[in-house]
């Protein structure tokens, strides 16, 4: 049986390698999950304990914009699962732009809520000394704003993340290093997109939608 | 107590035994060359394994039984257990006893009647530890946690700090002083004269302007506090709460958080304008407005 | 004996500093382990010194707690953690399951990077002064109060951390699907059992870790965070959400040797080990139970009575699956025909040690004893005799066991047997007086202390210093042996196990065919002096 050049030397066959490296991916998501739930429980915890103060702090932050970013993500999930698609049909062009379109849409989230944090530091909503709240409990205000801050930014760097791996496989893809034979990569590079995407779905309506509004 | 330690002690012994008196002499008789019989050796046996499974899970549940229950007991002080307060600081203890005496890293109390130390910390966590009593707990920053004895024999006992503080941990040490009854109110009045705490908490209760809006004539509506501490009270969340220390404590600081139903949210936050020492001594004076000495 | 190319053959830096070779990783985590372990106990050394007087004559108390910071936290994430799994797993897993090397070989060289990046973010903490929060890092002392490099130290350990789950990941995925053929999972042997466990452990508990020393770091360094009373925040929730990943950890830390134990048993006594599916039972029950007992390190710490009451219950309950080992390791023993070279000795301490230990751990789960004991040496000892007396035990016997299949020579049996026993009675010496501490009330982490606790101090110190003796003996003759020692052949202990089929030391690919297995592991018979490998191959 003649080996594929593909096939690392620790592997006996093309498909043995592939279940692995997909198998390691989720592995990889399920200690991201517990990296993130860490912060979750923080927030479930502050929320449990005065759920009137971050309701009425919530409300500060933009149903418009935090919606706008939850389309582009849901978007980018969209191109990202055509172009692992493309990859397995061997449409090398598709592929590509398909997977630079994910990388475009990652950047505008990034973008938004890069916008987002500047309208936060000109309320002086940034925890710290120049915070400044106008509404009941302040200081339990400013855990919410701290929260949001430190869940939103580690989103965001695996946001951020996920861009850097994601050019990576379309200039591989364009190179022909990966093709439809080791498609394998796209798929694992699109695991993780994924997966970023559904933690902001849980992001979104903790952080935005904790306090119904009229 | 130390029942239980005996008797760990003793289920310790039984089953060091049950494992080294094998192990040794299984070392002993088959080891290579003997003449032992090695004949038809055993992989298994599923009915010793579910013995020495169910077998130590019982003496567990057993252990954990006896010792849950003591906890308990432990946990829960006398409703009419002499009240000390508690302020631990890096590095040093605050003991206030109920009748203004004040104490540096010693405390005072008499034999026969039940003490509960209700604690707080002004900076880090810190531990209350009286090897001799049995007991131990953690005295936190923002919160008020109780440990409760009832010492039997004059002497005097070491008291540790039992988390680590700091640089002077180790130093952060004390003594119980522990009293005949009638010594002990000897020592009680021979100190300089001094408010009891719920009179000290009245004089605070006026200096800080709380009876502006809190007395039945104040000019701002507020929620009354006579017969309040060890009732329920209803928030504005819907949620039901018991008036106790921690409450208080926490609508002194954190007043936004905890909105009694039907009232506005006016009152101002005290962080920063108050101690440890005079909310304890507030706290003092709202439970004298009430007959509920505890929750 | 004909010369083999073996993996040890390339000798050039970059071979090493390169390499993806998963013997040679196993070396590398080796040498930087030994490293942070001589630092560590050198630290315990100081303090031991230090405590012969009530007084502390040697060292002030800044750096007395500077001392057990460095210990604890060098100990624990930088020797322990990494010690079996990225040492004697990384070398023999593959070789156990017949396979070339583990699933990822690059990140695996990676994580050895990632470990020596953390380390060295540690050491720069402590060459710039230390830190003195110990290695639980409690809040707010930590967050908010010492004026210590405590973000660098988290930021130490919150890398080193990535490199376990590394480490963990690459062995979930080799073991399911590296295995070679024939190697069903109730033909593992029980190492690779503890090592899948370990792993489950490694990957799901330590991103906790990882966001919690985030979280301390990031409000030490904003001035504000989730920890401060200030805004409402709760400093047991650290406590929480550190025990959360900590209590897992020590099964990390115990599994690999009870993994190792389970080898040397049957091996050393040439019997079939006594309820096989029992032990790798045990070895998942142990991981999956030991993620919901944390809240047993915090019952004075004002966590309600109810969750004191359930995580109690639950602590006697995870005790089970260890006794469960301990029978089975006794059992195996009988009808027997065992020799008491080196690597039995060790086996035969770790079981008397570990039972010690687990028994000590049953008065800590008891709720009202617990109030007595905990934040005392009784907890110091307790958590010793399990990890020195037992995990380090078992690392030692298994450096002993797999030294002819790493370095192709044989150890000094003499020296070994020698090391072994001085090890045993030092530690003994150095750890039980300090359960008698605890009970009578010594708090831990106190430079000093009163007088009456004296005379159980300086006991402890002197036993300390016999195992030091203990320690350093090893080094030396493993050293010596790769020079001197004598050569080993491929299978030396005649072990069943698919790693004794290749060469010793092995080439750099393991085995030139892929084995194909036939038999379950530990196939000896005791009476005939037969055993059967796993597999049969024919080996150069």
């Amino acid at each position: 049986m003649s080996r594929s050049p593909l096939v690392a030397e620790q592997f006996e066959e093309l498909e043995q390698q592939h279940l692995a490296d997909q198998f390691g991916m989720w592995i990889f998501l399920a200690t991201e999950v517990m990296f993130f739930g860490g912060l979750f429980t923080c927030y479930t915890v502050y929320r449990f304990l005065s759920p009137e103060v971050f309701a009425h702090a919530s409300h500060h932050l933009g149903l418009v914009l935090g919606g706008i970013n939850t389309g582009v993500l849901l978007c980018s999930s969209l191109t990202m699962a055509l172009a692992l698609r493309s990859i397995q049909l061997g449409r090398r062009g598709a592929t590509i732009w398909l997977l630079l379109a994910t990388c475009i849409f990652g950047i505008a989230f990034l973008g938004i809520k890069g916008y987002e944090y500047h309208e936060k530091y000109v309320e002086h909503l940034i925890p710290g000394s120049r915070f400044h709240y106008d509404g009941p409990s302040p200081n339990r205000a400013q855990m919410f704003f701290w929260l949001y801050f430190a869940m939103t930014g580690l989103h965001g760097l695996h946001v951020l993340i996920g861009v850097c791996v994601l050019s990576t496989v379309a200039i591989l893809v364009a190179r022909r290093r990966i093709r439809q034979e080791n498609y394998m990569a796209v798929e694992v590079a699109g695991l993780y997109w994924h997966f970023v995407d559904i933690v902001w779905v849980f992001l979104y309506p903790l952080l935005y939608l904790a306090g119904a509004r009229g | 107590m130390d029942w239980l330690f005996a008797g760990l002690i003793l289920i310790a012994l039984f089953f060091l035994v049950v494992v080294f008196v094998p192990l040794i002499y299984f070392s002993i008789k088959y080891r290579k060359g003997s003449r032992a019989d090695r004949s038809n050796p055993s992989a298994g046996s599923d009915l010793l394994e579910t013995g020495w499974t169910a077998f130590p899970t019982l003496v567990g549940i057993g252990i954990f039984g006896w010792g849950a229950i003591i906890y308990f007991h432990q946990q829960n002080p006398p409703a009419d257990a002499m009240q000390i307060q508690v302020v631990g600081k890096q590095w040093m203890w605050k003991f206030q006893h109920a009748e203004g005496a004040r104490e540096i890293n010693e405390l005072h109390i008499p034999t026969g009647r039940p003490v509960v130390l209700t604690m707080t910390s002004q900076d880090v966590i810190h531990d209350v530890f009286v090897p001799a009593f049995r007991v131990k707990q953690d005295v936190l920053p923002g919160k008020y946690t109780t440990e409760w004895f009832c010492p039997t024999k004059p002497g005097i006992y070491p008291l540790f700090c039992a988390e680590y503080c700091g640089t002077l941990h180790a130093r952060m040490g004390g003594r119980v002083v522990v009293m005949e009854p009638a010594e002990y109110e000897r020592w009680l009045s021979s100190g300089p004269p001094r408010l009891s705490l719920a009179a000290a908490g009245e004089r605070v209760y006026r200096e800080l302007g709380c009876s502006g809006c809190h007395d039945q004539q104040g000019t701002v509506r507020a929620p009354p506090l006579t017969n309040l501490f060890g009732r329920t009270v209803a928030l504005q969340s819907g949620e039901v709460v018991v008036a106790n220390e921690q409450y208080l404590r926490d609508s002194i600081l954190l007043p936004g958080t905890q909105i009694v139903a039907g009232y506005e949210n006016l009152m101002p936050s005290f962080q920063g304008r108050i101690s440890e020492e005079e909310i304890m001594e507030i706290i003092a004076y709202v439970k004298s407005l009430s007959e509920r000495k505890s929750p | 004996m004909s010369k083999t190319e073996s993996y040890l053959d390339e000798s050039s830096l970059q071979s090493w500093l390169l390499t993806t070779d998963h013997k040679r990783i196993g070396l590398l985590y080796l040498f930087t382990i030994l490293v942070f372990f001589f630092i560590a106990a050198v630290a315990a050394l100081l303090m031991r010194l230090n405590l012969l007087s009530p007084h502390g004559w040697i060292v002030n108390a800044d750096t007395y707690n500077k001392l057990f910071t460095l210990h604890g936290v060098l100990m624990v994430w930088f020797f322990l953690i990494p010690s079996i799994p990225a040492v004697l797993g990384n070398f023999v897993l593959p070789l156990m399951l017949g396979a070339r090397d583990v699933a990822f070989p690059r990140l695996n060289l990676m994580s050895w990077y990632i470990f020596i990046s953390g380390g060295l973010l540690a050491l720069w903490a402590l060459i710039h002064g230390g830190v003195d929060t110990g290695w639980t890092f409690y809040t707010p002392y930590s967050s908010t109060y010492s004026n210590t490099h405590v973000i660098t130290m988290a930021m130490g350990v919150f890398i080193a951390g990535f490199s376990s789950i590394i480490t963990g990941l690459n062995f979930i995925v080799t073991i399911h699907k590296l295995r070679a053929p024939g190697l069903t999972w109730t033909r593992l042997p029980l190492f690779v059992w503890s090592m899948y466990a370990t792993s489950l452990i490694l990957v799901l508990a330590t991103p906790v870790l990882a966001i919690t020393l985030g979280l301390i770091s990031l409000e030490r360094f904003w001035g504000v965070g989730v920890f401060d009373p200030r805004l409402g925040g709760d400093p047991v929730l650290f406590q929480h959400l550190f025990w959360f990943y900590s209590h897992p950890a020590v099964y990390i830390m115990i599994l690999p040797g009870m993994g190792v134990i389970s080898e040397l048993i049957p091996c050393f006594s040439r019997k079939q080990i006594f309820g096989y599916k029992w032990v790798a039972a045990s070895s998942l029950a142990i991981a999956i139970l030991g993620f919901v007992v944390w809240g047993h390190h915090m019952f004075v710490a004002s966590q309600s009575v109810y969750a004191g009451i359930v995580f109690s219950f639950l602590s006697f309950l995870v005790s089970v699956p260890s006794g469960i080992k301990v029978f089975n390791w006794t059992a195996t023993l009988r009808k027997g025909s065992i020799t008491f070279e080196t690597p039995m000795l060790y086996a035969l301490g770790f079981i008397g040690l570990f039972t010690v230990g687990g028994l000590t751990g049953l008065f800590l789960a008891a709720l009202a004893a617990d109030v007595h004991l905990t934040d005392t040496y009784f907890v110091i000892a307790h958590f010793h005799y399990i990890m020195v007396g037992g995990m380090v035990m078992g690392f030692m016997g298994g450096l002993h066991y797999w030294w002819p299949k790493i370095s192709g020579r044989m150890y000094p049996e003499f020296a070994g047997k020698m090391a072994a026993i001085i090890t045993y009675v030092g530690f003994n010496l150095a750890f039980f007086p300090q359960f008698i501490l605890g009970f009578m009330g010594m708090p831990r982490r106190y430079h000093d202390y009163p007088p009456e606790f004296q005379w159980l101090n300086v006991l402890s110190t002197a036993g300390v210093s016999i195992l030091g003796v203990g320690y350093l003996l090893p080094l030396l003759y493993f050293l010596w042996s790769t020079k001197w020692g004598e050569r080993a052949s491929a299978n030396p202990w005649r072990a069943t196990g698919l790693e004794w089929q290749a060469a010793s030391p092995p080439p750099k690919h393991n085995f030139p065919v892929v084995p194909r297995v036939t038999k379950p592991p530990y196939t000896y018979q005791a009476e005939q002096d037969q055993f059967t490998p796993q597999s049969e191959l024919a080996h150069v």
